[in-house]
């Protein structure tokens, strides 16, 4: 097991990404709402750089009681991040894939030693 | 540079560098040796839109030119019937909104320099280029803009763009199929340059293709050992999809309307009997419409050959003599692709193409990776197949051994 420096802590703003290179390793890690989270770097679907495109909410469609839709809307409580190549969506807080949550995509640890953040491969 | 998402959020994101984007590409095509392996992409495309102030001066009738290139001064951009379409996915493709942020050095075709750097990630050797905006000429409602565009399209590209690629960057050329004089002058003019291995019909118009006054233009491409081409689409504007309200379920139906609808027309009018030496391509819809009508067909015509006395075989049989471009692979069930494979006999029939830039391209390693296919298969699919068809050579020794092995390698 390795650690591989991500960033100083605090350079890692909010809603900001490092994309970090170890060996075979290719891990995006991810400041959002004060959580760190790191994952895989390789789509589930065709390879893609999966953690190095947009970062953008869930979209829902509000339903009323009786079924009639109202539309479709953001939901800003769960943040997704897309792989550029193809779309492919993954949850901010598990790494699943948005379309099928069997998928998932490798969580990596981060440690962080005084200022330094460290994923662990 | 700023993205848009969640509607107001403002995203930092670098200028696009496709070399960069597909740097995950060019891993895979190392680790899978692809150099070994000679990869033709039968579908690829460029946005010619944005190249329209070199290719309308190319417009043969002075008064349509008139009309096509005053307007660009004060902004009017749209020649081409346009389309509601969301294919960036709100920017969650940002190589769309991105594009012309991409440098490319001074001097020479943009669109090939582009070309080139895709088809390098993705060791691809050799790629068949089609317009983007284009694909919707069917739907113009003046056949003689529709002729005049094409003419002037296809006059740039076989002069200004194809010539830069050093032979890697082919075409099966767009024609006007509104009027069969012009696709026939067309087949007749641009038949013999450098480049143009076939022509392509854009699927996304009505027009029916078994028509007696197309007969002359499917010959003239058959004299010359040329492939005819049809190229699917979406169209939200077609009446049945009026209906749709997600751009996913256009899409998704579209490509496959289109195809299933003069696929069936061609097949049903005995066109297989009539052209059996020219080679007829469909292309970017998928497969797993294939075996859907193959037995939708197979089954009524067992009860009424009546109608198209012209076939000799079961309507299936001439499916699988002509071929297919692979994109975009429907991965989702092993065992239904496989049997998609066998009864398309994808082994001589099938064509991997890449239909890169666009939103749902696929890589070489969708065909590579499949465990059901032989090794003569995969070299088959992912290029010997189009090797043989448009007779490209291998770029080499190891791919002219491959080839050779496969019996896939065209001497000049």
């Amino acid at each position: 097991m390795a650690e591989c420096f991500v960033a100083k802590a605090d350079e890692l703003k909010e809603g900001e990404r490092r994309i970090v290179i170890h060996g075979d390793h290719e891990i995006g890690v991810f400041r959002d709402k004060g959580e760190l989270h790191a994952y895989s770097n390789y789509c589930l679907h065709q390879g893609g750089p999966a953690c190095e495109g947009l970062i953008i909410a869930k979209v829902e469609e509000d339903l009323r009681p009786d079924k009639t839709s109202k539309g479709l809307i953001f939901n800003t409580d769960e943040m997704h991040f897309v792989c550029p190549w193809h779309g492919y969506e993954y949850d901010m807080k598990t790494g699943e894939c948005a379309s099928d949550r069997k998928l998932k995509l490798r969580r990596y640890e981060i440690k962080q030693k005084g200022d330094d953040l460290y994923v662990v491969v | 540079m700023e993205l848009v998402s969640d509607g107001e959020r403002r995203v930092s994101v670098d200028e696009l560098n496709t070399t960069k984007l597909l740097a995950h590409a060019a891993q895979q095509a190392q680790q899978r040796k692809f150099d070994d392996i000679m990869i033709v992409d039968v579908d690829a495309h460029h946005y010619e839109n944005e190249n329209m102030g070199e290719i309308l001066p190319f417009m043969e009738n002075g008064v349509l030119k008139q009309l096509a290139m005053a307007g660009r001064g004060f902004g009017r951009r749209m020649l081409v019937p346009g389309q509601v379409g969301y294919q960036d996915m709100g920017g969650r493709v940002p190589r769309y909104p991105l594009r012309g942020s991409e440098k490319v050095p001074a001097g020479g075709q943009r669109d090939i320099t582009l070309g080139l750097r895709w088809m390098d990630a993705m060791s691809v050797d050799y790629s068949c280029l089609f317009p983007t905006g284009m694909l919707n000429i069917g739907l113009h409602p003046q056949k003689e803009m529709e002729a005049d565009l094409c003419w002037a399209y296809n006059r740039w590209l076989t002069e200004k763009v194809l010539p830069e690629s050093g032979g890697r960057i082919f075409s099966m050329l767009t024609i006007p199929f509104q009027d069969p004089d012009e696709a026939l002058r067309h087949v007749e003019t641009f038949g013999e340059c450098k480049g143009v291995t076939g022509f392509m019909v854009t699927t996304v118009r009505h027009n029916p293709v078994h028509d007696n006054c197309y007969m002359k233009v499917y010959r003239a491409m058959e004299e010359r050992g040329l492939a005819l081409s049809f190229h699917s689409g979406p169209n939200w504007g077609e009446s049945v999809f009026k209906s749709c309200n997600r751009f996913i379920s256009v899409h998704a139906l579209g490509f496959t309307f289109y195809n299933i609808l003069h696929l069936t027309n061609w097949v049903v009018n005995g066109m297989g009997e009539r052209f059996p030496k020219l080679p007829v391509i469909w292309i970017e819809a998928g497969l797993a419409w294939v075996p859907f009508l193959m037995q939708r067909l197979d089954h009524e015509y067992m009860m009424r050959s009546s109608e198209c006395p012209l076939l000799k075989k079961k309507p299936s049989d001439y499916m699988r003599d002509m071929y297919y471009s692979s994109q975009p692979m429907e991965i989702q069930d092993m065992k239904a692709m496989e049997c998609t494979f066998r009864m398309m006999n994808a082994e001589t029939q099938l064509l991997y193409s890449s239909d890169y830039p666009h939103w749902d391209f696929d890589l070489p390693s969708t065909i590579s990776d499949l465990p059901f296919l032989s090794e003569k298969a995969k070299h088959n699919i992912l290029g010997g197949n189009a090797a043989r068809l448009f007779k490209l050579p291998p770029r080499n020794e190891k791919q002219k051994e491959n080839l050779k092995r496969f019996g896939n390698l065209v001497t000049a």
